[in-house]
C-alpha cells in the first residue's frame, strides 16, 4: 500500500515547525516516529498536503528530573523510555507500559508524543498519563500552554491540539507508590482489547484509567469515588464499566469490553495495593 | 543513505517506503514484503543499528542513516553471520519468507541483550510472525546464537558488493 502524493519537509527547530503549521494550517501533519500516521497513510485514511519532519529534532528527546516531576521531551522513543533509568525509578508505570506498546520494532520508532497527539483511545500511554495526572506542553505560533491530561483528549483521534501547535513536554508527577498496567490483547502486539492503568496513593485511593472503553481514554470516576468511599477493591472494581459504552469490534463485543473492564480493574487494584 | 556499508544517492518521492527502496531502486530483494501494515516483520532491517519495519518507514526518513538488510549480514567472503550460522544448523526456517527478517529482528535483540532468557527471546520476537509456526526452532537458534557470543559479533564487510547472493545466505531465499 502507497501513501497518496505528499510534500515533505524537515524542520529544523521547535520554531520552523510550529512556523510551517501556521502558513499551511490544517493541510500539514507533524511526522514523528510516523508508526500512527503512517499506517493511516497507506490506508489513505489520511491524505495531508504536507509533513512536517520533526523526528531528528533532538532537543525534545530527554527524560529530565524536575523536583516534583519528571518532564519527558516529547519525541522521546518508547524504546528509551523503557531504558531511562531515571524513570524506571521514579515513575515506573510509565517506563513499564512504555515496553508494552507494539512490539520492538515499533519502540523504535514510535515516540511519547506521538501516541498521545495521535489520540487513540486503544493505546496504551494515553491512558497511563491520565492515570498519573500528567500534564502536556504545546508550543504554538502565540506561544507555549500546558494541558492537563484529563482536558487533552476530546474525541477519536481527537486531542486538545491546534492544527498549529506542537506537542512538546510531557510531565507526569513522581509515582514511586503502587502502581499496575493491566493489557489483555490476543496477539502478542496487538493494542489492548481493554487495558487499566492503576495508580495507587498509599491511603486505599488509586486512580484508575481505561484503554479502548470508550472514544477517548478515561478515568474510571466511578471506581476512584468508590475506593474513596471505602468501598473493597471487589466492590471498587465492579463499577469499572459504570456510564461508559464501550467500541464494538472484531476482538470484542460492548457487553465483553464490560465484563472484562471489571476483572482487569480488580486485577490491577490488588497488584498496586501489593506492589 | 548508506546501505551494507555502500553509499547511495537517490532523488525520490517523498512517499516512496524504504522498503520499496531497498528491493526496486537498490534492487535488494531479500527484504521482503509481507502484511504490508507493521504486523508481521518480515521487511525488518536495522536504521542506525536498530530493528525497524521498513514498511512503515519512509525513504526520505532514513536520509543519511546506515541501514543494514539480511544482504550486508555476512561477511566478505561469504562466511554466515553466527545469527545466520544458527538459523541453518537448528533448522530455524521451513518456508523462509519470515526468515530475513526474522534474522535481522534477532540482530538487534542480541545486540540489545546478548544473552536473553527464551522468555526474553520470545518476547523480543513479538513483532516477526512465521506463517509455518516454526517458533521453537528459531528460539532454539536464537539462544544458541547467543551462547555463541552472536551479540557482539560483527556486521558484514562494509561492502555489500562483496556478499554473495542466493544459497550461501541464509533467509535469502523466497523472494
Amino acid at each position: 500500500m502507497i501513501p497518496a502524493a505528499f510534500d515533505y519537509t524537515r524542520a529544523g527547530s521547535a520554531e520552523e515547525a510550529v512556523s510551517l503549521l501556521s502558513q499551511h494550517g490544517d493541510e500539514a501533519k507533524l511526522l514523528a516516529g510516523g508508526h500512527s500516521l503512517l499506517p493511516l497513510m497507506k490506508l489513505r485514511l489520511a491524505t495531508p498536503a504536507l509533513l512536517v519532519d520533526v523526528g531528528r529534532l533532538g532537543e525534545l528527546s530527554y527524560v529530565r528530573d524536575e523536583g516534583d516531576h519528571i518532564a519527558i521531551g516529547a519525541l522521546t522513543r518508547h524504546h528509551d523510555l523503557v531504558h531511562s533509568d531515571l524513570l524506571r525509578q521514579q515513575v515506573p508505570i510509565l517506563s513499564h507500559t512504555a515496553g508494552l506498546v507494539g512490539d520492538p520494532q515499533v519502540r523504535h520508532r514510535g515516540t511519547i508524543g506521538g501516541s498521545l497527539a495521535h489520540g487513540d483511545p486503544a493505546s496504551d500511554l494515553p491512558a497511563v498519563v491520565l492515570a498519573l495526572g500528567g500534564t502536556l506542553v504545546a508550543r504554538g505560533p502565540r506561544g507555549e500552554r500546558t494541558i492537563p491530561a484529563t482536558e487533552f483528549f476530546r474525541g477519536f483521534l481527537e486531542t486538545a491540539l491546534a492544527p498549529d501547535e506542537l506537542l512538546t513536554e510531557i510531565r507526569v508527577p513522581k509515582a514511586g507508590g503502587g502502581w499496575s498496567y493491566q493489557k489483555f490483547n490476543r496477539r502478542a502486539f496487538d493494542w489492548a482489547i481493554v487495558g487499566v492503568a492503576a495508580v495507587a496513593d498509599g491511603g486505599g485511593r488509586a486512580a484508575v484509567s481505561l484503554v479502548n472503553m470508550g472514544p477517548t481514554p478515561l478515568r474510571a470516576t466511578a471506581v476512584e469515588e468508590a475506593l474513596a468511599g471505602g468501598a473493597s477493591v471487589a466492590e471498587a472494581a465492579s463499577h469499572a464499566a459504570d456510564g461508559l459504552d464501550p467500541p464494538s469490534d472484531l476482538n470484542a463485543s460492548p457487553e465483553y469490553r464490560r465484563h472484562l473492564a471489571t476483572v482487569l480493574v480488580r486485577r490491577a487494584l490488588e497488584e498496586a495495593g501489593t506492589r | 543513505m548508506t546501505v551494507n556499508g555502500k553509499t547511495y544517492e537517490h532523488e525520490v518521492e517523498p512517499r516512496l517506503l524504504l522498503v520499496y527502496y531497498l528491493r526496486e531502486v537498490l534492487g535488494l530483494t531479500g527484504t521482503n514484503v509481507g502484511c504490508d501494515t507493521t504486523s508481521c516483520g518480515a521487511c525488518t532491517v536495522l536504521l542506525n543499528g536498530e530493528s525497524v519495519k521498513s514498511c512503515t518507514v519512509l525513504a526520505v526518513q532514513a536520509d543519511g542513516a546506515d541501514i543494514t538488510t539480511i544482504e550486508g549480514l555476512a561477511g566478505p567472503d561469504g562466511k554466515l553471520h553466527p545469527i545466520q550460522e544458527a538459523f541453518r544448523e537448528h533448522h530455524a526456517l521451513q518456508c523462509g519468507y519470515c526468515t530475513p527478517g526474522m534474522v535481522m529482528a534477532v540482530t538487534s535483540l542480541l545486540r540489545e541483550n546478548p544473552h536473553p532468557s527464551e522468555d526474553q527471546v520470545r518476547f523480543g520476537l513479538e513483532g516477526n510472525l512465521c506463517r509455518c509456526t516454526g517458533y521453537h526452532n528459531i528460539v532454539k537458534a536464537v539462544l544458541a546464537a547467543a551462547a555463541a557470543g552472536a551479540g557482539s559479533a560483527p556486521i558484514g564487510a562494509g561492502t555489500a558488493g562483496a556478499v554473495p547472493t542466493g544459497g550461501a545466505v541464509a533467509g535469502g531465499g523466497a523472494r
